[in-house]
């Protein structure tokens, strides 16, 4: 992809954090014509919008309710009066969709952050709590990364129980070792890095340091990997609710609803296409997103 | 070896390659402005200047790599642009392709990023060869083998088999003038070719681009430094925004240089005759040049009315100044006086610093061994030595980042090295560390207001207006504008980011600064302004310096000693004076040889 080519060009620097929402940014005073942003990244950020209006004020797309049933609409192809059909129980799939947004989005942001969380902790202590802590976890880290993380999410959420919190931190689990992995490493960098030993030899107090220039650093890269991860969570989660392991019915979430679907494939494929279709796209999107804004960052410390 | 294309009478045939009003403008930016020179056979051609003044896109276009490919399109127009017959303005790119590396040869400052780091020296080197078909396949290995001699690579079977992370800087510098001579090119330009080098490999270069210019070869030699240009260039051109501010025979100019432009080049050499001297112009406040005006107008303390708005002519000595400077005048301009030096021989008072036989291994090689020195409050120590020779580690020794194997530091005769980090940090603010790349000592998130009050607040001065008050104290004292307080480091020029990295070394007001080869990144004009800097806090707050370089000139021209550093171990500790007028150890001697002064040379 084009807009992917990294460039000797310093960027704005935007913290890393911030890129995801702000990609098309002003360039730097000194940046040459620009060229045109692509098409995939406004479609992406068009859909992001859509996105979080649903997640947050799904009332607004959407007056039908997304729980109440119709027996007498059960399964009405798309339409003007159900844009995406109804499912078995009559209940309207658009506003059932827009309404699993935020469970669905939800998942995946709590499964991403709780294994950020995790990550960082283990990554920095493998990278400074010395050689022990470091072969430890660093052997543990490798077990679990020897295992599909969807089994590894599998084998937690059975031992943790059904429910939303165990299905994030099931997936969190399955994801901590790989961020762990990156933090440790860049920790290492850092660490050795002139601006720590500036710091050193200003006499900045080690857990100061470590605060103030060590974790910040350390972390960047991980973050924007996190937006690519936030996309593989979705999934993941989606996969677990699929399997009946995540929100009861009758909360609408995609995977969950998906699930259901999957019975009426034959007769009513609007069933099933429809929530599949809005965790493909959602997938997609935090993709494009990410990649830019790892593209980005990778510029920003190359600069 | 002989010469391809036998030269006609010399006399009689135009020169190897002529220009004439060249210009060269990126969009609305005229990067080169009416610039012409003519070189011969056998003739070398210094083209000076400071970066941005053109010297580097005037050799590119020469070889037509200005054109394509550039972000901005490149606009290159000139009356004249001949090479051995060739119109140079009107070759095709496959014309080009026939020319370059064949007829012309380049050879690029960093020899790293130049070759291939995925294909062996000798399959570099045989690259011209084989793309412009001069030698049969069966015959190439022979061919790089007599290359790679001549340019004086020892070992040249084993060495063409190797790739270009395992040479040494000096020898990859000769095997990327080993491939630019593969196909015998009649004229040889050379971009900064020896600034990445230490000392002696720098005089091993040049010695040999010396001796290719005697067999022949034509050389277009591009440099910042005059101190390089005056060892080989039998003529040079100055270069200042764009326009040649001043040509002349290479002995003429650097004995009497008559534009003012020259003269602060010159000036910012530094060396034994620059000691107690400024080495930049006092910055002057001046109204900027119009666009007709003389380019150097903005900076020249003798800019009148005229120079700021009509462009000078070139006059008959070859300088284009409406003011040029009369011969026999001296560049230098004396500094306030350094206080007397406070140093007592005697061991009547404790040194500042006392590094007592220290040593240091790093995987079984010892990289430091047995140094010893001490440094006085106030004194500067200048450490000297190649690539590789411990300097960096013994100066991360005594700022206490890496512990010695052997020997100890003392610092105000109390231990030093010897302390646990924790009992060690009180005393941390007395030792400050300035680096060679500032950039990578600055926390890449930190704004420069915030790098400063991160040293500021070590001092225990309180948050908000007092601290910031502190910290546009400290820019103003290294000279910066408070506006670059929110800026980033990535931001600033490498002058003004030493500038920043100085300012937060002094917050804590230490007692000693380690300077660790603060200006070899640096052009030499800015070099210039950085070493004036430095001597004239030495002077306001009575710094001692431990100062490492590997180049004499700038340790000559601020050190009171001298230590001398080779393979780990010092191999001779003097006063300046002394040191410089009779080394006493044989490296010592041979490291002098390879630093004759401008002017002396062959």
């Amino acid at each position: 992809m084009a807009h992917t080519t990294v460039e000797p060009v310093p960027g704005p620097d935007a913290a890393p954090d911030a890129v995801l929402l702000k990609a098309p940014e002003v360039p730097a005073p000194a940046a040459p014509a620009r060229r045109r942003p692509p098409l995939a990244l406004l479609l992406a950020l068009a859909a992001l919008a859509l996105l979080l209006v649903a997640a947050l004020a799904p009332g607004l797309l959407s007056s039908a309710s997304p729980i109440e049933t119709h027996p007498a609409e059960a399964l009405t192809p798309p339409g003007a009066a159900h844009w995406f059909g109804t499912d078995q129980l009559g209940r309207d799939l658009f506003a059932r969709v827009l309404h699993g947004a935020r469970p669905s989005l939800l998942l995946g942001l709590g499964a991403t952050a709780f294994a950020i969380t995790g990550g960082t902790l283990l990554g920095l202590a493998a990278a400074l709590g010395g050689r022990w802590a470091d072969q430890i976890l660093m052997r543990l880290a490798d077990v679990l990364l020897s295992l599909p993380p969807i089994l590894l999410a599998l084998l937690a959420v059975t031992v943790l129980g059904t429910g939303s919190l165990n299905v994030m931190l099931a997936i969190a689990i399955a994801f901590v070792p790989g961020y762990a992995r990156i933090v440790r490493a860049e920790t290492l960098v850092v660490r050795r890095s002139g601006y720590v030993e500036a710091a050193v030899g200003l006499g900045l107090p080690r857990p100061l340091l470590i605060v103030r220039h060590v974790l910040p650093n350390a972390v960047g890269p991980m973050l924007v990997l996190a937006t690519v991860g936030f996309g593989t969570a979705l999934i993941a989660a989606a996969g677990l609710s699929f399997l009946g392991l995540g929100p009861q019915p009758p909360s609408p979430e995609w995977g969950a609803m998906l699930s259901q679907g999957r019975r009426f494939l034959a007769t009513a494929w609007w069933v099933g296409v429809f929530p599949g279709a809005a965790i493909t796209a959602t997938a997609l999107v935090v993709n494009v997103l990410g990649r830019r804004a790892q593209a980005r960052f990778t510029r920003r410390t190359d600069a | 070896m002989t010469h391809p294309a036998a030269p006609g009478t010399p006399e009689s045939s135009p020169p190897l390659l002529a220009v004439e009003g060249l210009d060269v403008s990126f969009g609305p930016v005229r990067a080169v402005q009416d610039v012409s020179f003519a070189l011969d056979r056998g003739e070398c051609l210094a083209v000076v200047g400071e970066s941005g003044s053109g010297k580097s896109v005037t050799a590119r276009t020469l070889v037509g790599l200005t054109g394509a490919g550039g972000r901005v399109p490149a606009a290159v127009s000139a009356r004249r642009l001949a090479f051995d017959g060739l119109d140079l303005a009107t070759l095709t790119e496959a014309q080009w392709r026939e020319v370059r590396g064949r007829r012309i040869g380049l050879v690029l400052q960093d020899a790293l990023v130049s070759l291939d780091p995925l294909r062996t020296v000798g399959a570099e080197i045989a690259e011209p060869l084989r793309v412009h078909g001069l030698a049969t396949r069966a015959a190439l290995p022979a061919r790089v083998r007599s290359l790679l001699e001549r340019t004086g690579v020892p070992e040249p079977q084993r060495r063409a088999a190797q790739y270009a992370h395992q040479l040494s800087g000096g020898l990859r510098q000769r095997a990327l003038i080993a491939s630019a001579l593969a196909a015998e090119p009649d004229l040889l330009i050379a971009d900064e070719p020896t600034t990445a080098l230490d000392v002696t490999v720098q005089a091993q270069v040049l010695d040999l681009l010396d001796e290719l210019r005697g067999k022949g070869t034509a050389l277009l030699l591009i440099s910042h430094d005059l101190s390089v240009v005056g060892r080989l260039a039998d003529r040079v051109a100055v270069m200042f925004g764009g326009r040649i501010v001043e040509t002349g025979p290479a002995e003429r100019l650097l004995a009497e240089p008559r534009h003012p432009y020259t003269r602060a080049l010159l000036a910012a050499v530094p060396g034994a005759r620059t000691r107690g001297t400024r080495l930049a112009p006092e910055p002057a406040g001046r109204p900027p040049a119009s666009p007709g005006g003389c380019p150097y107008a903005a900076r020249c303390a003798a800019a009148d009315d005229t120079c700021r708005s009509t462009l000078p002519p070139v006059d008959a000595l070859g300088s284009r100044c409406w003011h040029p400077t009369a011969a026999g005048a001296s560049v230098l301009s004396v500094r306030e006086p350094d206080p007397a030096p406070t140093v007592v021989d005697g061991a009547d008072r404790t040194a500042l610093l006392d590094v007592d036989r220290i040593g240091r291994s790093f995987a079984g090689r010892p990289v430091v061994r047995d140094v010893s020195f001490r440094l006085h409050a106030g004194e500067t120590l200048g450490l000297v030595g190649e690539s590789g020779s411990g300097k960096t580690t013994t100066a991360r020794i005594v700022l206490g980042l890496e512990r010695p194997d052997t020997g100890s530091v003392l610092l105000d005769g109390r231990p030093w090295s010897e302390l646990t980090e924790r009992r060690r940090r009180p005393d941390r603010l007395r030792i400050q560390a300035v680096q060679q790349d500032p950039l990578g000592s600055f926390d890449p998130r930190f704004t420069v207001e915030r790098l400063v009050a991160e040293a500021v607040a070590r001092t225990g001065v309180p948050r908000g207006e007092a601290r910031r008050h502190r910290v546009t104290e400290l820019l103003d004292q290294v000279g910066l504008p408070a506006a670059l307080l929110a800026r980033r480091p990535t931001e600033l020029s490498g002058g003004q980011r030493q500038r920043v990295a100085i300012a937060r070394a002094l917050a804590p007001a230490p007692a000693l600064l380690v300077c660790d080869e603060p200006v070899s990144a640096l052009d030499l004009s800015v070099q210039a302004q950085i070493l004036d800097l430095l001597a004239d806090l030495r002077r306001e707050l009575g710094l001692a310096l431990l100062f490492i370089s590997h180049d004499l000139g700038v340790v000559q021209h601020l050190a009171d000693r001298v230590a001398v550093m080779k393979d780990g171990r010092l191999v001779e500790t003097a006063t300046v004076d002394r040191l410089f007028a009779e080394p006493a150890d044989p490296y010592t001697r041979r490291l002098l040889a390879a630093t004759a002064p401008v002017g002396a040379s062959r």
